[in-house]
């Protein structure tokens, strides 16, 4: 009786999802005939053509590299601030410092992840101007609610055995905080960190969209201004980064599963 | 006195009675062996007199004072002169032998003499020599994770040798031990009681190691104390009083050194 | 036991150095890094920006509850609703054929002997580099391009998130697919059947629980990708709070906010909930 029940509700959400997608799409009414018709596959073809080939004159690769690096910049810096912030606040929301802070720093974390990285960039770039600045404290901000709910779980998870052995020997709390449960939650933690720039490179390429410098900046710019073929070496500079950050972290996470303290 | 516990009692929290009307004097430089059945309450006698415990009922006294009627910092600089060596070690498994060794002095550091040592082993060499005694110098800069199970207990041994209490308590140190080095930690841990004058009591599983190194026996069972008595005067008759019932006495095999006195197995 | 035979072993930290270097060289970069993010935290505190900041802030209280402002508002929650939706539903459509085109479980050559076993391998690692190549470029680059060669609105979302959630969709329905059970779909490859009778009588069944699973829990990381490509023109909340933002209209701000973390908290109660029914 039971498994009936669960087969006809699960037939009936298969039948809601696909009244939803069909709902969207009829909402939307977006005519995606146009796309196909013999004019609207031929502009779509103009448009691909006309970003090759791409813009590789010195002056514009070098201004593209600098962009790269300020964009590398400001997520390795966000992702930094927000490794400290996380931890500082990870430690009242894992219960450290009793009731009242835990519900403080739990609605703080969550707060600051809820807001997407590009609405904290726009506010950022209301506070502190348009540039690479904002784009840092919008990372810091959003990452900070990431990873400290990610590092207040992670000391909920550690043993308690080493802290309650090193308070009989009179070691003092943050003594036993940091030869007691830091060895146990450090390389994860940290493996969270470097997975989480990862993202905030790609994060970091986007903000530039909202003024927050960097490749996405540069690449609004020139979107706007129909120029294809910068579009593409600044697309292109975001891939090489992507990847590139991509294969770092994932090497240095695995050194990091060597290192130890 | 250097331990005096005094009609001591202590109630789990689910209301199951862990110690009652314990009393126990221990004198300074006083070796003290404290044997009987699994769940007779050795862990929880130890564990009040490391001053982690509060009883219930009765008073402590340890290395003189009172600890719970200490202030915060007079309770810390006590528990720097109380070392504990626990049945499971409990040592994160990333730390690195040195760091594990080395804080064993954390209540006696600063704080940033401990924050420094963290990053730079301050005393590598005290470290070494504390792992020499347990047989491990050689393993002072690897990871405790690669070490074994008995091996990770050494380190534990020697963090509390490093520390170098005036009251040296341990909780069944070597029962992951096989007989050979169980035997050669408890004669270190011994001959540190010995040369410091510091006051040793150890609950052991094995009671042939109890009655081999220690002159004087407590025979705990159900929450009691059932004899305190020089070793001498340990006979196989009291010893089934203290383990009747128990499926499983001491089940260490009689070991063919030094004193090999085997006992008779309790009756089922 | 005694460690007079034991050679005296070297007492110099081996890590030590080498953190020193990780440490020197930190400290070395970080200042360039400062340098080229323009960080100056000053700048927070200017008298000028502080007083924008301070008013646009002072406008939150109360949300904005005008009536006409309330009549986009739910229009463009409905807007970015359906646009996860479809971007998603296009996705999973982009998605599948990769997968299986570049899942070893249904390699026919792998079975036995075939010709174009070569061939196959080739067909997987380009199908491969195409899905890392969607994944690389940002969805909300796509949803820009999109934006200036079709025109603002949702339809540039709609795309944006076909294709990029398409490629992450694909890459993951091969990982699933690869560590299903391989041997069901195997034997019926082995008895002649196609490659698609073994993925929907071989495969499918084994995975598809984590499938459904992680699909949905795509589809609520689409609701608030699609708030943010309307950004950059793809309608929706997005759009609206980039107008409120520019018009520093505090009041709408908000509202705008309380509507988009109800949102995110309604589409996480609906995957849950689809997840545990379709389970």
């Amino acid at each position: 009786m039971k498994a009936r029940l669960r087969r006809v509700a699960g037939v009936a959400c298969v039948v809601a999802v696909l009244v939803a997608v069909a709902a969207s799409f009829a909402y939307l009414a977006v005519d995606f005939r146009g796309l196909f018709t013999a004019e609207g596959l031929h502009a779509m073809l103009r448009f691909v053509v006309e970003f090759f080939p791409p813009d590789v004159s010195p002056a514009f690769v070098r201004q593209a590299g600098v962009a790269m690096l300020q964009t590398l910049a400001v997520s390795v810096l966000g992702t930094l601030v927000a490794m400290a912030a996380g931890a500082l606040l990870a430690l009242p929301a894992a219960g450290r410092l009793g009731a009242t802070a835990k519900w403080g720093a739990r609605f703080a974390l969550n707060f600051l992840r809820s807001m997407p990285e590009l609405v904290w960039a726009a506010l950022m770039v209301l506070a502190a101007g348009l540039g690479p600045f904002a784009g840092t404290l919008a990372l810091a901000l959003h990452t900070t609610g990431v990873l400290g709910r990610l590092f207040a779980e992670s000391l909920e998870n550690a043993a308690p055995a080493p802290e309650v052995a090193l308070r009989e020997l009179g070691a003092g709390p943050v003594a036993r905080f940091v030869y007691g449960t830091l060895p146990q939650v450090a390389p994860q933690c940290v493996g969270y960190t470097l997975y989480r720039w990862e993202m905030n490179i790609r994060m970091a390429t986007i903000m530039g969209v909202v003024g927050a410098g960097g490749l996405g900046q540069m690449l609004y710019f020139h979107v706007s201004l129909f120029q294809q073929a910068q579009v593409a070496t600044v697309l292109a500079a975001m891939i090489v980064l992507v990847v590139a950050s991509d294969v770092a972290s994932g090497r240095a996470r695995r050194a990091i599963g060597a290192e130890s303290h | 006195m250097t331990l005096h516990l005094e009609q001591v009692g202590v109630v789990h929290g689910n209301g199951r009675r862990a110690l009652a009307g314990v009393d126990l004097a221990v004198a300074t430089g006083e070796r003290v062996a404290l044997i009987g059945p699994s769940g007779a309450g050795k862990t929880t006698l130890l564990r009040v007199a490391a001053a982690s415990l509060r009883p219930a009922e009765g008073r402590v006294a340890v290395l003189d004072a009172q600890p719970w009627s200490l202030g915060a910092r007079a309770l810390k600089a006590l528990r720097a002169r109380v070392g504990v060596v626990h049945q499971a070690p409990p040592i994160p498994p990333r730390l690195r032998v040195v760091t594990a060794v080395l804080a064993g002095r954390l209540g006696q550091w600063s704080l940033a003499r401990a924050l420094r040592s963290w990053v730079a082993p301050a005393d590598a060499p005290g470290a070494r020599d504390a792992l020499a005694r347990v047989g491990l110098a050689e393993r002072l800069f690897e990871r405790c994770d690669q070490l074994s199970g008995g091996q990770l207990q050494r380190v534990a041994v020697a963090r509390t040798l490093y520390q170098q209490p005036r009251l040296l308590l341990a909780d069944e140190p070597v029962s992951a031990l096989d007989a050979a080095t169980a035997d050669t930690v408890l004669r270190e841990l011994v001959g540190y009681s010995v040369a410091a004058g510091a006051t040793f009591v150890a609950s052991l599983h094995a009671v042939d190691l109890a009655l081999r190194w220690f002159p004087r026996i407590v025979g705990v069972r159900d929450g009691r104390v059932l004899f305190d008595l020089p070793a001498v005067d340990v006979t196989p008759e009291r010893l089934a009083a203290l383990y009747a019932g128990e499926e499983s006495a001491p089940a260490e095999p009689p070991v063919a050194t030094v004193h090999g006195a085997t006992l008779p197995l309790a009756s089922a | 036991m005694s460690d007079a035979a034991v050679l005296r072993p070297e007492l110099r930290d081996p890590i030590g150095r080498r953190r020193l270097g990780w440490a020197i060289a930190a400290g070395v970069l970080l200042w360039p890094l400062l340098r080229l993010s323009e960080f100056h935290p000053a700048t927070l505190f200017d008298p000028a920006n502080l007083h924008v900041m301070a008013s646009f802030v002072a406008g939150f209280l109360p949300p904005s509850t005008e009536h006409e402002f309330l009549g986009f508002l739910l229009t463009a929650t409905l807007q970015t609703l359906a646009m996860a939706t479809a971007g998603m539903a296009l996705a999973f459509l982009v998605a599948l054929p990769l997968a299986v085109a570049a899942t070893r479980s249904l390699s026919i050559a792998a079975v036995g002997p075939a010709r174009g076993r070569w061939r196959g391998q080739g067909v997987r690692q380009v199908v491969r580099l195409v899905m890392v190549l969607l994944r690389s470029v940002p969805e909300v680059v796509w949803a820009l391009m999109f934006a200036r060669a079709l025109g603002l609105g949702p339809a540039a979302g709609v795309l944006a998130l076909a294709i990029t959630y398409g490629g992450m969709l694909a890459k993951v329905y091969a990982e699933i697919l690869e560590s299903a059970d391989a041997r069901p779909a195997r034997a019926l490859l082995a008895a002649g059947s196609g490659r698609l009778g073994a993925l929907c009588f071989g495969l499918l069944p084994l995975a598809a629980q984590e499938l459904v699973s992680y699909t949905v829990y795509r589809w609520e990381c689409a609701v608030r990708a699609a708030v943010v490509m309307g950004f950059v023109g793809a309608g929706g909340l997005g759009q609206l709070l980039d107008q409120s933002l520019k018009m520093l209209s505090g009041g709408e701000v908000s509202s705008i906010a309380l509507v988009f973390l109800a949102l995110v908290f309604l589409a996480d109660a609906i995957s849950l909930a689809l997840r545990k029914v379709l389970a």
